[in-house]
């Protein structure tokens, strides 16, 4: 089941499905090594409760709502082999979609 | 903080460097990831001190510093840390056009050994511009110490470029490196057969396509590279090229029909823009991905983060985070002045008997006694208070300060209040300019060249100076300590107060961003990632080197060279007299109303108007404007100092206007210069110059009205 990055619980693994964002969003996400297939693990979250903070490529990096919102990811269990599907599929909004 | 020539951009490198040093000398660029202590490297190969700190974004501008040896004469440049050179801020800009239109020599590229495959990004790109290109995988022991090991041999057969594994902070392999080097640059690694990346197919054909065109019309080094920015589609760096070759690109006759061309089958395949920009980037990472196999790099403990997420659900945790972030604030501020009160009054004990012993040496040999004054008791003893209140706190503060920016703290702080400055539409590593901000406000504002939103960094400028700088911080502490404390009732009661006058600092910064981005600075949030790097240990000996020499000499001596000259004119206008009176009490008559209103007084005002050029001189131009120029006491104590305040008609009011005056009104000079450099506007300086005066002032009035009332 595909849902948004920013939906993910402190703990969980995941791998990027697609990444729906554009310009400056889309450019520092690239920046960072997101691609599809990328393993993306939620490691904490700010006291206030965003941002969060991510393990990504061996890096901790923090992420808005806003932004991690444009990842839609599938959840990884670390026993299951998830193959990489290279495709785009934009899906609807999440529900921690901006607006 | 960074408060280095360098950082203020005094020893910034243009981009064509190679013209200015003789051709014997062969320019080395240092690029690298945020962060992988390539400034470390820096300081330790060229022997310069340029400062480091464990958070990204901390070089802003290139650096340069020289290698010289029996055999070898190299200029490092040390560029800006970036994670990939398809440019979208200031430093990744100022990274890539070094290495593409500078054309260094040679090219080392730092990584990080503990996160080496997000490093390879930017080895990959480099290797597709630079002809010759050094891999240092640096941070060995830091990896080693987490059970990462990296097989250098294997990545240098897999990269196909020669790899050097270093540990800079304690100068480990750094030989090796340069040994690398040298031969590198004489051509000895030139048969490895490099790693290329590979796009799909019809990207591929695309670029070739392109590139060949380009071939027939300039000899630049690496027109693969070229073509895919300008398929890409990259604003910035076509605009350079343009710049570069003196013809546009992409209007070119001989090049537009082809770019058009390739633009239409890469549409026809599906592909646009964006999708074309994530083939390139997923090209890169995959790339790095398959290169860092298990075999390459070995994770010997699975859990190797465990430690630094520990330290961070503390840090960073719902109810630990905020208290350890305003404990470890008050902690600090209690050091600094439970221990600075000792030397400082020591420094002004020993200083006062200097000041009458050089007087009357001076007027033993025959010195006028109207000079001597002058020279003693004007210039010279304003300097010797600046050094005697600063130098004390400034040597505590800044250490400690250095040994929560080493273990990598502060990017915490901007996790922790990055809500808060979403919801002023300002940009989270807002709150490291801040930090900076403590030390000067002008290294802060320099160091808002972290943001990447213009809008967002025009925030963080104007409300840069609204977090007390050094300078200010002992005037704070003064008044607090004559106006609020019963004689020695401790430090406790101060260092609270202090905080909650830092905290208003906070809140207003806060507000007034708030505001802006209501009014001036309208717009929509953007994009933000900040990276948690690992915690590291703080290395006491360099910490205390570095900030002494780096940060503490540096704000010093900027102050001392004002506090002299500013001496001097404040005992001129005490001495001199128009009309009966002096014309220091014409000036504060003057501006007495002002200061009334304000609920100070003239000479107040006058001391902060005076105190442009530097904050730290403001309370010795009060006092010397109280003592005139005929009663020369001596202040040995603030009790002592205390009573001539209170004799000059101060209240509480008096003090806590003056305490809000001086944390919010203008900058100092170098801020609002260092504010016009940045921003390259006069508007824009102009609102950082008046935006803290107007809200310091109506605070003012507004405690002043409320205070009249009872």
């Amino acid at each position: 089941m595909e849902f948004a990055l920013c939906d993910l619980k402190v703990g969980q693994s995941s791998r990027v499905v697609s990444v729906n964002a554009r310009g400056d969003i889309l450019r520092r996400l690239l920046d960072i090594g997101i691609v599809n297939g990328t393993k993306i693990k939620c490691v904490l979250k700010s006291p206030l409760g965003d941002p969060t903070a991510f393990l990504i490529r061996g890096a901790v990096i923090a992420l808005r709502k806003e932004d991690s919102s444009n990842i839609m990811v599938k959840s990884e269990l670390p026993s299951l082999v998830v193959s990489d599907n290279g495709t785009d599929i934009t899906i609807g909004r999440s529900k921690c979609h901006r607006n | 903080m960074g408060l280095t020539l360098q950082s203020v951009g005094a020893n910034a490198t243009e981009i064509d460097i190679k013209n200015k040093i003789p051709k014997s000398t062969k320019v080395i660029a240092l690029a690298g990831n945020p962060n992988v202590g390539k400034s470390t490297l820096f300081n330790k190969i060229t022997g310069l001190k340029q400062h480091t700190g464990n958070w990204t974004g901390k070089t802003v501008t290139n650096a340069k510093g020289e290698y010289k040896d029996k055999e070898h004469h190299f200029t490092f440049v040390d560029i800006p840390g970036t994670y990939s050179l398809i440019a979208h801020s200031t430093e990744e800009e100022v990274a890539r056009d070094f290495l593409v239109f500078g054309k260094p020599d040679l090219t080392v590229v730092v990584c990080d050994a503990t996160c080496l495959e997000r490093n390879l990004n930017l080895v990959l790109q480099v290797s597709e511009i630079c002809p010759k290109l050094v891999v240092c995988v640096n941070l060995l022991d830091e990896a080693q110490k987490k059970g990462i090991y990296v097989d250098l041999k294997l990545l240098s057969q897999k990269l196909g470029l020669p790899v050097v594994g270093t540990s800079a902070q304690n100068g480990k392999g750094v030989k090796e490196l340069i040994n690398t080097i040298s031969k590198t640059e004489k051509g000895c690694y030139e048969n490895l057969k490099r790693v290329k990346v590979t796009y799909p197919e019809i990207i591929e054909k695309a670029i070739t396509e392109l590139e060949t065109k380009l071939d027939n019309i300039t000899a630049f080094f690496n027109n693969r590279w070229i073509a895919i920015r300008i398929l890409e589609n990259d604003a910035s760096f076509i605009h350079k090229l343009e710049q570069h070759f003196g013809f546009s690109v992409t209007e070119n006759i001989r090049l537009k029909d082809t770019i058009l061309n390739v633009k239409n089958m890469l549409e026809e395949a599906g592909i646009d823009e964006i999708t074309f920009k994530k083939y390139l980037v997923s090209g890169i990472v995959l790339s790095a991905e398959a290169i860092c196999d298990e075999k390459t790099v070995q994770f010997k403990n699975a859990d190797y983060k465990s430690r630094d997420l520990k330290i961070d659900r503390f840090l960073t945790g719902r109810i630990t985070g905020p208290i350890c972030m305003l404990l470890l604030l008050a902690v600090v501020f209690w050091i600094t002045i439970s221990v600075a009160n000792y030397p400082s009054a020591l420094l002004w004990q020993f200083f006062s008997f200097l000041e009458e012993k050089l007087f009357g040496f001076a007027i033993s040999i025959g010195l006028p006694s109207i000079i001597a004054d002058m020279i003693f008791h004007g210039a010279l003893r304003v300097l010797f208070w600046v050094v005697s209140v600063m130098l004390p706190p400034m040597a505590i503060f800044f250490p400690l300060f250095t040994l929560l920016e080493d273990f990598g703290y502060l990017p915490r702080i901007a996790f922790n209040l990055d809500r808060g400055f979403k919801s002023c539409s300002a940009c989270g590593k807002q709150a490291l300019t801040m930090c900076m901000g403590f030390g000067c406000n002008a290294a802060g504002v320099t160091g808002c060249r972290i943001i990447d939103s213009k809008r967002e960094r025009l925030i963080a400028i104007i409300t840069n100076s609204f977090v007390p700088c050094n300078g200010r911080f002992p005037m704070l502490i003064a008044i607090i300590s004559m106006f609020f404390i019963n004689g020695n009732e401790g430090s406790i009661l101060s260092t609270l107060i202090l905080t909650a006058v830092i905290l208003l600092g906070i809140g207003a910064s806060f507000l007034v961003s708030k505001i802006l981005a209501l009014t001036l600075l309208k717009g929509e949030t953007s994009s933000f990632t900040l990276e948690l790097p690992p915690y590291r240990k703080p290395k006491i000996g360099s910490v205390i080197v570095r900030s002494m020499f780096d940060r503490t000499i540096f704000v010093l001596l900027r102050a001392i060279s004002v506090a002299a000259p500013a001496g001097l004119l404040i005992w001129i206008l005490a001495n001199s007299s128009i009309n009966g009176a002096t014309l220091l009490s014409h000036i504060s008559g003057f501006l007495e109303p002002f200061g009334r209103a304000l609920g100070m007084d003239g000479v107040i005002l006058l001391g902060f108007i005076l105190g442009f050029p530097a904050n730290e001189i403001v309370i010795p131009i009060i006092i010397m404007a109280y003592m005139g120029g005929g009663t020369l006491n001596e202040y040995t104590s603030l009790f002592e100092l205390k009573n001539l305040f209170i004799n000059n008609g101060w209240t509480t009011t008096t003090a806590i206007c003056t305490i809000v005056f001086s944390l919010m009104h203008w900058p100092c000079s170098t801020t609002v210069l260092t504010a016009k450099k940045e921003t390259g506007s006069f508007y824009w300086s102009f609102i950082t110059f008046i935006t803290p005066t107007v809200c310091g002032a109506l605070l003012c009035f507004i405690i002043n009205l409320v205070s009249s009332l009872f």
